[in-house]
């Protein structure tokens, strides 16, 4: 059985982490990033951003006063159990938000949509998310918490077959020009690109692929993997660099994700996950170890399966 | 690659201050900003509620911002980053505020459009400073010396309230516009245009168009 109260104080001490420390697999990219860059203002925003991480870690605060829209992805493993079941584990979440809101201090970004109520706490209807994985073998529980800016950067397109990989890199270019401009997306970003699913899913594939996605990371098909590679290429190839000035960084890495959709479609979303790429993980076990983990790790050959049964043949075949 | 030139800005700037100021240029700002989005606006403007700061005697920096900030129970204030929001959907009150205010420094993410420069920023004497990255929030950060006060948290939540902040050395800001009405991010969107036909060279147009879509590559979402 896992404790409801150690599910709480984990999730707090995530959400101070997500919020002030910026992932090393983003940091490295970036300072690789900065290396590059010769456009004079876009390579001054870059040491700024470096610097800035830097001072976030040392006095405690906030990388970025935007703390987002703090969400929770849960994994657990088939066997895990939760002290207080499923109703109990959506509470601690809740609390910790609000209680981190509080007490990091993020900026307690969400209202209403209509009335402007505010909570002072990011929490309300929906919010926040709580998304759920789960896999065939373990007793463990994976929180995983995301604060993703909220605003631009995001955009969604029916694609068809006919419309072919050179469609796809369109719809592509159009998003990162379209936010890349004045540095509405807060770029050079990880860019996450969810293909087929429904409107929707494809829309949760893309923004995952975004934020649960290390930078570095492949796709195990071997064709998507050079797909990714080609996108990272061709987004740092547009001329356009840190708030839209002259450079040579968009994309710090292009993560894609797919799923099986309508045979008439071919449905994208593009998804910027910003210069505070704000994530962290822990597996909590029922023995009450805290395991903190750099990669959420949420793409397992389970998650992306495509066979009707699973089983552990499965798994090595996949792997 | 040329060093940027940077350059200390009090909050209440005279004329000549920001004559003197290029795009491009990094600013560090002295004394005191106020905070002032949407809500503000509408309660200061279509409300007509009394704006609690005398302006601009006290501050002509209106930073687009909301704070990570709260305020602990014995009434004091923990503000740990400021970073700024995008500004292009102010435009629709930045006019009146300014008549109102003598805003001179309006602090923000994007920049507006170099006809919202023409129209009411060169006209009163104003420029546009934008934050860096975005979210050096936590540089910004070191830069509060005080928070001074915070008006109608009440009425309009923590996010949306008046901040009152007192700076030292707050920055990096960039300058975005200038007193010619000449915008940053423009120019640079044109130096940028150049090279965007050879980056769409073997992309095709979707086949299902978006209703109203534009195909025109210089075109912005802002405005």
């Amino acid at each position: 059985m896992i404790s409801i109260d150690l599910i709480q104080t984990t999730a707090e001490t995530l959400m101070d982490k997500a919020a002030i420390e910026i992932p090393e697999d983003y940091l490295t990219g970036l300072q690789r990033a900065a290396e590059t860059e010769d456009g004079d203002l876009s390579s001054f925003v870059l040491q700024a951003m470096l610097e800035n991480y830097q001072a976030a870690k040392e006095d405690r605060r906030a990388m970025c006063g935007d703390t987002g829209t703090p969400r929770w992805y849960v994994k657990m493993g088939n066997a895990a159990q939760i002290e207080g079941g499923p109703v109990a584990l959506e509470a601690a979440l809740r609390r910790a938000t609000a209680n981190a809101t509080r007490a990091v201090p993020l900026r307690p970004n969400r209202v209403h949509p209509l009335w402007r109520t505010d909570h002072d706490n990011n929490v309300g209807i929906g919010a926040p998310e709580i998304e759920y994985g789960f896999e065939p073998e373990g007793d463990w529980i994976d929180l995983i918490t995301v604060h993703k800016g909220g605003l631009f950067g995001t955009d969604y397109r029916m694609l068809f077959p006919s419309d072919g990989i050179e469609g796809i890199k369109r719809f592509y270019l159009d998003s990162l020009m379209a936010f890349g401009k004045r540095g509405l997306a807060c770029q050079p970003a990880i860019i996450g690109i969810g293909l087929g699913g429904c409107k929707d899913t494809c829309m949760v594939l893309g923004k995952r692929a975004a934020c649960l996605r290390v930078v570095g990371d492949r796709n195990p098909d071997p064709k998507i993997a050079a797909l990714e590679d080609e996108f990272k290429d061709l987004g740092n190839s547009i001329g356009m660099g840190a708030m839209g000035f002259v450079g040579k960084n968009m994309v710090i890495d292009c993560n894609i994700e797919v799923g099986y959709c309508h045979t008439g479609g071919m449905q994208m979303s593009v998804h910027a996950f910003c210069l505070s790429s704000r994530r962290a993980v822990a597996r909590i076990w029922p023995d009450g170890r805290v395991e903190p983990r750099t990669d959420p790790d949420w793409f397992t050959p389970y998650q992306r399966r495509d066979t009707v049964e699973w089983s552990a043949a499965a798994t090595e075949a996949a792997e | 690659m040329s060093k940027p030139r940077e350059i200390r800005l009090s909050t209440t700037p005279t004329p000549e201050a920001i004559a003197a100021l290029r795009l491009g240029d990094i600013v560090y700002l002295d004394g005191i900003i106020y905070t002032a989005r949407e809500g503000v606006y509408m309660r200061a403007l279509e409300h007509k509620a009394n704006i609690p700061m005398e302006l601009p005697a006290q501050s002509a920096a209106n930073f687009h911002c909301s704070p990570a900030a709260a305020i602990r129970s014995d009434g004091s204030f923990d503000m740990g980053a400021v970073t700024a929001t995008a500004s292009f959907r102010f435009a629709k009150w930045l006019p009146e505020w300014m008549a109102k205010t003598g805003a001179r420094l309006i602090i923000g993410k994007g920049g507006m459009s170099s006809k919202d420069y023409r129209d009411y920023f060169v006209p009163n004497g104003a420029i546009y400073l934008s934050t860096v990255g975005y979210g050096t929030g936590a540089l910004l950060g070191r830069g509060i010396e005080k928070v001074e006060a915070v008006h109608w948290h009440e009425e309009l939540g923590l996010a949306q309230a008046m901040w009152v902040i007192r700076c030292n050395r707050m920055g990096p800001f960039i300058v975005a516009s200038d007193l010619d009405g000449n915008c940053l991010f423009e120019r640079e969107n044109a130096k940028i245009a150049a090279n965007i036909a050879r980056v769409y060279e073997g992309t095709r147009p979707a086949v299902l168009k978006r209703y109203g879509e534009t195909d025109d590559r210089s075109d912005e979402v802002i405005g």
